[in-house]
């Protein structure tokens, strides 16, 4: 489904991703794994044409996506919960939801993928009239989540959904990417919480200073010497 | 009691002053919260606004108050143009610094009054129209008033169209689609193109609204002030010190801020001498820099948002 053929990304004349390949499948849930610095969000920004890449192609449903308008992407399927959730701040949580579905399909069924989203996260109904800036961190997310959602994707770009997050709320993260990943969502998801991500993701990249060094089935990567030492903390 | 007049009467004019000058500060609050930059051509773009009213006044004899609907949508495509081949080219470039790409509308400001000289000489213009003179007493309506009020019909248009305007644009941008992507795209640029957002239109669009609203302001000043060409800078001025006072890129600050500032226009035109008025204009400037670094929006802000 996404196919990302050797990328090289310069940040002005700083080199930060070096000759990456990777694929995603449908309905798959793959994981990008790696310390800080280590160009996780950077890969993801360019998949979604923030930033591009000076070598390298990129391939989203047999279309080749990096020379594409980067605004145009959401349209074809492909979505990006950015780190930081990024919501917008003054506007109301339902407003948010709106600029989520600005185009297409996405547009025409808003009023029912709205009240989808507010199934799966009752929360947010309560406060849709709030302004995002006033929720707290766990609420953020499962806006920056359900905003995601209403655009109606195929494939879903998650950076650091659990950031900051008590661990009870992590928990229900992991539980949301769950359901839609059972509803035929494909994930794409990039995390430090390394190892609840591996316990859910079928397949695992490993990246180190901008360079992919390891792949493999999650539950293997899990009992990995090198992974278990570094990122698991045993 | 007279004083009471007095005062009561500055204050009044005031508030019909503040009402179009809340009309330019949004404007230019508008193009400020998207582009991130401060537009000061935006009293040259009200000069052109009020030269296409005064010309349809003196040749065609229309009014100045239909005049709006000319005009804004003329300004409006005069700001995407103004957007899309010269400020985008500008902001391209990753070695101009954004605080640089400014002095590009300062160019085009100076362009646009250089041009006005030219064709249109440095004569002062008018549109007397014939209800000008009319004039609403408050004893009028109100026979034993222990006070008198005044306030003359074209102020009182001005006013409510201007009210008029800002609703509309109010409406505009919280209840439809493009309005959001807006507010989405002055919010989080990145965010807003990653959410489907085609933020170049977007800031088009955005300048050449801003444009629009300045342009009307322009036909709902014009019956009331004189027009020459260098008329813009001071109105450029006048819209930075609203968007100061204001903060930033708000709505509500622009509103309140272009209040408060023509109050105490008035306010010093009365208490200290005609003249006084751009020196009160300057203080407030002052004042708000180093008493309210955020404007009037991080008052509202902090209370809203609870910070
Ligand atoms: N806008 C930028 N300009 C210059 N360098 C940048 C920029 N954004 C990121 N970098 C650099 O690129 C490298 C990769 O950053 P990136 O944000 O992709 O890492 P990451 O793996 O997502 O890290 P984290 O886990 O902290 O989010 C870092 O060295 C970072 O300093
Ligand atoms: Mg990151």
């Amino acid at each position: 489904m996404l196919e990302v053929k050797n990328i090289d990304v310069f940040y002005g004349d700083l080199q930060v991703i070096f000759d990456v390949s990777f694929g995603v499948n449908k309905g798959e849930v793959v994981a990008l794994i790696g310390a800080n610095g280590a160009g996780k969000s950077t890969i993801l920004r360019t998949i979604s044409g923030l930033v591009h890449p000076v070598r390298g192609d990129i391939v989203f449903d047999g279309q080749t996506i990096n020379k594409l308008h980067n605004y145009s992407l959401i349209e074809l399927g492909l979505v990006h919960v950015p780190e930081a959730r990024r919501l917008f701040p003054e506007m109301t949580v339902e407003e948010n939801l709106d600029i989520g579905s600005l185009r297409g399909q996405a547009k025409k069924q808003r009023k029912v993928n709205k009240d989808k989203i507010f199934e799966l996260f009752p929360r947010l109904l309560e406060r849709r009239r709030q302004l995002a800036g006033t929720l707290s961190g766990g609420e953020q997310q499962m806006l920056a989540i359900g905003r995601g959602l209403m655009s109606l994707p195929k494939l879903m770009m998650l950076d650091e959904p659990s950031l900051g997050l008590a661990p009870i709320l992590v928990k229900e993260v992991f539980r949301v990417i769950e359901q839609v990943r059972s509803e035929g969502m494909t994930v794409l998801i990039v995390e430090q919480n390394v190892k609840q991500t591996l316990a859910i993701a079928d397949r695992a990249y490993v990246l180190e200073n901008g360079k992919l060094v390891m792949s493999g089935k999650a539950a293997d990567l899990a009992n990995d010497e090198h992974v278990r030492a570094a990122y698991l903390g045993v | 009691m007279v004083q009471l007049e007095v005062f009561l009467q500055t204050l009044v004019s005031g508030l019909l002053l503040g009402g179009l000058y809340a009309l330019i500060g949004l404007g230019m609050t508008l193009i400020m919260g998207v582009m991130k930059i401060i537009n000061l051509a935006h009293g040259e773009l009200m000069m052109v606004a009020m030269y296409i009213a005064y010309w349809l006044f003196t040749l065609l004899g229309v009014d100045p108050y239909v005049a709006v609907f000319i005009a804004s949508p003329a300004l409006f495509i005069l700001g995407v143009l103004i957007q899309k081949y010269l400020i985008t080219p500008v902001i391209k470039v990753e070695s101009i610094l954004p605080e640089n790409q400014v002095i590009l509308t300062v160019g085009i400001g100076m362009v646009l009054a250089s041009l006005a000289t030219v064709f249109f000489k440095s004569d002062y213009r008018s549109t007397p129209v014939d209800y000008a003179s009319v004039t609403w007493y408050l004893s009028d309506f109100w026979q034993n008033s222990p006070i008198e009020l005044s306030i003359s019909l074209l102020w009182a248009v001005s006013f409510v169209f201007s009210i008029l305007i800002t609703l509309a644009l109010w409406f505009f941008l919280s209840r439809t689609d493009i309005g959001k992507q807006i507010r989405a795209t002055s919010q989080d640029s990145d965010a807003a193109i990653l959410m489907g957002i085609n933020v170049n239109r977007v800031r088009a669009f955005s300048f050449g609204l801003g444009s629009a609203i300045v342009a009307a302001a322009g036909c709902l000043f014009i019956p009331l002030y004189y027009l020459y060409p260098a008329l813009g800078g001071q109105f450029t001025l006048i819209a930075f010190v609203i968007t100061i006072l204001g903060g930033l890129g708000s709505n509500i600050g622009a509103i309140i801020g272009g209040l408060i500032l023509g109050v105490f226009e008035s306010m010093t035109s009365t208490y200290i001498g005609m003249g006084w008025a751009p020196v009160g204009r300057f203080a407030i400037f002052i004042a708000a820099l180093v008493f309210l670094p955020g404007g009037i929006a991080s008052l509202l802000k902090s209370r809203r948002l609870g910070k």
